[in-house]
């Protein structure tokens, strides 16, 4: 319990760091948010730079960020002008939550029987099977497999809709896009955990007991095996949860991803330094929750 | 083996102790997870279906904002002109001005002086009366700088309304537009202004409700119902996603638009976009850049792409604040020595003129001008001229370009290749590329620090102004360093001009003291703009040089016969 706290308290001070970093230089990247092909009229730049406070020298405009981050408000959109960062937040959260969770489950649900397959069968057709097709999943990058999912089922076969977000059916390309690669990954790590513990002799003890081959399988060799996969989900579903750009632009997804990457290339501040808070702290958070399912499958771990 | 031994035992120990505490809670750990899928489920089961709409258009990237006074990109365009209107309204076929919100008007016999009466009985979406006061409201706010309007210069031709909006009219004076009573707006000014209804169709003149803004601020645009004077009203705006646009029953001719649904789609990436509309999920694209660039030669070919000639020049701009670009005749060597066709037949293959002018073709009160075509014997001469013989002493230039993912941005990188080889081969100038992300390019172009930079502009109204004025000395996206007191003269004198053929005459001497003599800019060439639909479905859409389709006119097609159109209470 201490060390949670202790882990939550060092989680402030690494978040203000990580802000100040990600206010700091993206106000460094050349051009700024109202450098346009057309170019405003100077009288209206310099009141749209005074509106967002881009006049004032860098630490006062952060203090007056850390202000609004203690009252919960990130500041406005410089590009949706009639949006603040919370409402783009709110807007896209859902949606690559959604997405995210999904994949999430798909990437478990399929990666990690395929990675038990893989070991237990090491040498049978089914092993190298399962094998192989977490290989497959794991080196075909979703730029790839995205485009290859839509032609096949979305154009070819029309089975489902190729892009957008308005009914569930919408969820399939999307989904399985995200969760089958990082289910190919899933799958590599449960493999590889599982190989380690297989010739344990502590389960050649558990069979000498008299367990059955159900228990010492579940109680034995799966729970030491899954801990690298658990000690990578925490990151993961980090990365799911704020959404991927790849498969948000595929699919032209409302999500957070989309706007991860505009706001960089239109230098829309707030939302960035917004985006970059929300991603590092769901990272430690989720972090810690890894570290602490890692320290309830194996007791041998104690954090101090 | 001993070790692995005793680790084994010291595992078993603990393994046994597993047996008896985690047992049950294995169990709940799986009806937990099959609990998560069942929410899971559950929660993509509530995904509302969202009905279709009765037709959707790919717009391209996200607009902005709906507040058509802050609209500067053309999807920003798109959106907002259904919603709101000005005093005239674009004529779908020709794009030429007609009347809006103002039934008629008079023009003074001195052509500075509009009359505008406004429709009786014109009524905001939510019921309330339009009158003339809400125009004033509007166009005061777009000179205002705190509403950061882009475009607020458009009303400069207006007396007195670049000098109110620099704050430099002594209160309380104000710009030289005034409502006389609820339904006369007045205007005067600054000259005879030929596109001046022009001007009046575009969304940032249009009229926006002015008890909501004083309520809500910049937020305004997100008040629901939000109140509106176009034919559309706004359904809803999922960011990155849609607007969804829905008839707006109290509109003034609310008999006119056909459909009662549009979504117009917030999809950039080419792909995407080309799958949504092969597998009918789209019906219209309003932009090459739309589809992905290989496949265009093939969909070129098919009768659902139509080509159009629009208000857009692709040029180059030189730096003429630094040697060797300071001496003109280097720059006019460049510009002759850049092979047009070439670029046009081989690069962007969409059946785009080579330009011998900044202003396209066709351009209303435009008087054609010839300033420079490919001559490689010329361009030498030039150079040589110029103290650099076959490029002898000649320091490499820097060419600034920016490149996007896909679509238009790679042409960019093809035509720079191009421009290395045709200058390094036709007069021995090394050209060093220079490729930057968009916003550092543009930086850079402001900053002056770049040699020649690739540019482009699409004309905001049928005039060659919206071209020539660009060039002014003071203007800010001259961009080139080039202040020309004899330039700035004629356009001028042809802004004071009343005679029509006189004032074309005159900026026609503007456009080749800029292209010809001074060489600032070398044309490219004059940008072709692609739909695609299909003819059997989709009617009313017609090529125009502004590139301006009123939704109002767009029908839907079944069989190639209109659809009969839906009650408004049918949902």
């Amino acid at each position: 319990m201490r060390y949670v706290l202790r882990r939550l308290g060092f989680m402030g001070p690494l978040l203000l760091v990580i802000s100040l970093l990600a206010f700091a230089l993206i106000r460094l990247a050349p051009g700024g948010p109202f450098d346009r092909e057309r170019q405003v009229p100077p009288e209206i730049e310099r009141q749209l730079q005074a509106r967002y406070h881009l006049d004032e020298p860098v630490l006062r405009q952060y203090l007056r960020f850390l202000g609004g981050l203690l009252r919960g408000d990130l500041g406005p959109s410089m590009r949706y002008r009639s949006h603040s960062v919370n409402d783009l937040l709110a807007a896209g959260l859902p949606v690559s939550l959604s997405i995210g969770l999904l994949a999430f489950g798909l990437a478990l649900g399929l990666g990690l029987p395929l990675g038990v397959v893989a070991a237990v069968r090491q040498a049978a057709p089914a092993g190298h099977l399962a094998n192989a097709a977490a290989l497959a999943a794991l080196c075909i990058p979703t730029f790839v497999a995205g485009p290859l999912w839509v032609m096949w089922l979305g154009v070819k076969w029309q089975w489902f809709p190729v892009a957008l977000w308005g009914s569930p059916a919408h969820l399939v390309l999307p989904v399985l896009t995200l969760g089958l690669y990082f289910a190919g990954r899933v799958a590599r790590l449960m493999r590889e955990g599982m190989l380690d513990t297989l010739p344990s002799p502590h389960l050649i003890t558990a069979r000498a007991k008299g367990l059955s081959e159900a228990a010492v399988f579940w109680r034995h060799a799966f729970r030491p095996a899954v801990r690298p996969v658990v000690s990578y989900a925490g990151p993961m579903l980090a990365d799911l949860l704020t959404g991927s750009f790849v498969v948000e632009n595929l699919f032209q997804l409302p999500g957070l991803g989309l706007f991860m990457v505009h706001s960089a290339f239109n230098r829309d501040y707030p939302v960035v330094v917004g985006l970059v808070l929300l991603y590092a702290g769901l990272l430690l958070v989720l972090n810690l929750v890894s570290d602490l399912i890692l320290a309830w499958l194996d007791p041998r771990v104690r954090y101090e | 083996m001993r070790s692995l031994r005793s680790a084994g035992g010291r595992l078993r120990k603990a393994g046994g102790s597993w047996n008896r505490q985690h047992g049950p809670e294995r169990r709940e750990g799986w009806g937990a997870a099959v609990g998560a899928g069942f929410l899971v489920l559950v929660g993509t089961g509530c995904l509302p279906t969202l009905p279709p709409a009765d037709l959707t258009f790919i717009n391209g990237a996200e607009p902005e904002s709906l507040d058509p006074a802050l609209a500067l990109s053309i999807e920003d365009l798109r959106v907002t002109q259904p919603l709101f209107e000005g005093l005239t309204r674009n004529d779908p076929v020709t794009a030429a001005p007609r009347p809006g919100l103002a039934e008629r008007w008079e023009i003074s016999p001195d052509g500075r002086t509009y009359t505008f009466h406004l429709r009786p009985g014109t009524v905001w979406s939510t019921g309330e009366p339009l009158t003339a006061d809400a125009v004033e409201f509007s166009w005061l706010r777009v000179l205002d700088p705190v509403t950061g309007a882009g475009y607020a210069s458009l009303l400069f031709v207006v007396e007195d309304a670049e000098a109110w909006h620099l704050g430099r009219l002594p209160p309380p004076a104000r710009p030289a537009f005034r409502a006389r009573g609820p339904r006369v707006f007045e205007v005067r000014l600054r000259h005879p202004t030929p596109y001046f209804l022009d001007l009046c169709a575009l969304p940032t003149l249009a009229v926006v409700p002015r008890a909501a803004i004083e309520r809500l601020g910049e937020a305004w645009t997100r008040s629901r119902p939000l109140p509106v004077s176009g034919p559309y009203q706004l359904e809803f705006w999922r960011l990155n996603d849609r607007v969804r646009l829905r008839k707006n029953p109290r509109y003034w001719d609310a008999a006119g638009p056909a459909l009662e649904v549009v979504d117009l789609l917030s999809v950039a990436h080419p792909g995407t976009a080309f799958n949504l509309y092969e597998t009918g999920h789209a019906d219209v694209i309003w932009d090459r850049n739309l589809v992905p660039p290989e496949l265009l030669d093939r969909l070129r070919a098919r009768p659902d792409c139509h080509r159009f000639d629009f208000l857009a020049t692709y040029f180059l701009r030189f730096n003429v604040t630094r040697p060797p670009l300071d001496d003109p005749r280097v720059r006019r060597a460049l510009s002759l020595a850049v092979d047009r066709r070439r670029i046009v037949e081989r690069i962007t293959r969409g059946g785009e003129q080579p330009a011998g002018g900044l202003v396209p073709p066709g351009t209303a009160h435009h008087q054609s001008v010839r300033a420079v075509a490919h001559d490689l014997p010329a361009a030498r001469r030039l150079l040589a001229e110029a103290g650099y013989p076959g490029g002898a002493g000649l320091r490499p230039l820097r060419y600034l370009y920016w490149t996007a993912g896909s679509g238009a941005g790679q042409e960019h990188a093809q035509i720079a290749v191009e421009l290395r080889a045709m200058w390094g081969e036709g007069l021995g100038v090394r050209l060093e590329l220079d490729n930057r992300e968009k916003r550092v390019f543009i930086a850079a172009q402001r900053a002056l620090d770049y040699d020649v930079s690739q540019s482009s502009w699409v004309g905001d109204y049928n005039d060659p102004t919206t071209f020539l004025d660009l060039f002014q000395s003071r203007n800010g996206n001259n961009r080139t360093g080039w202040a020309d007191a004899d330039y700035d003269a004629l356009l001028a004198q042809a802004q004071a001009e009343p005679d029509p053929a006189r004032r074309a005459g005159l900026l026609a001497r503007a456009e080749q003291r800029l292209v010809g003599e001074a060489a600032v800019v070398a044309p490219v060439y004059f940008s072709s703009g692609f739909h695609f639909y299909r003819p059997d479905r989709v009617a009313g859409i017609y090529p125009n040089l502004l590139d301006v389709h009123p939704l109002q006119a767009i029908r839907r097609l079944e069989g190639g016969k209109p659809v009969q159109r839906r009650p408004a209470s049918g949902r």
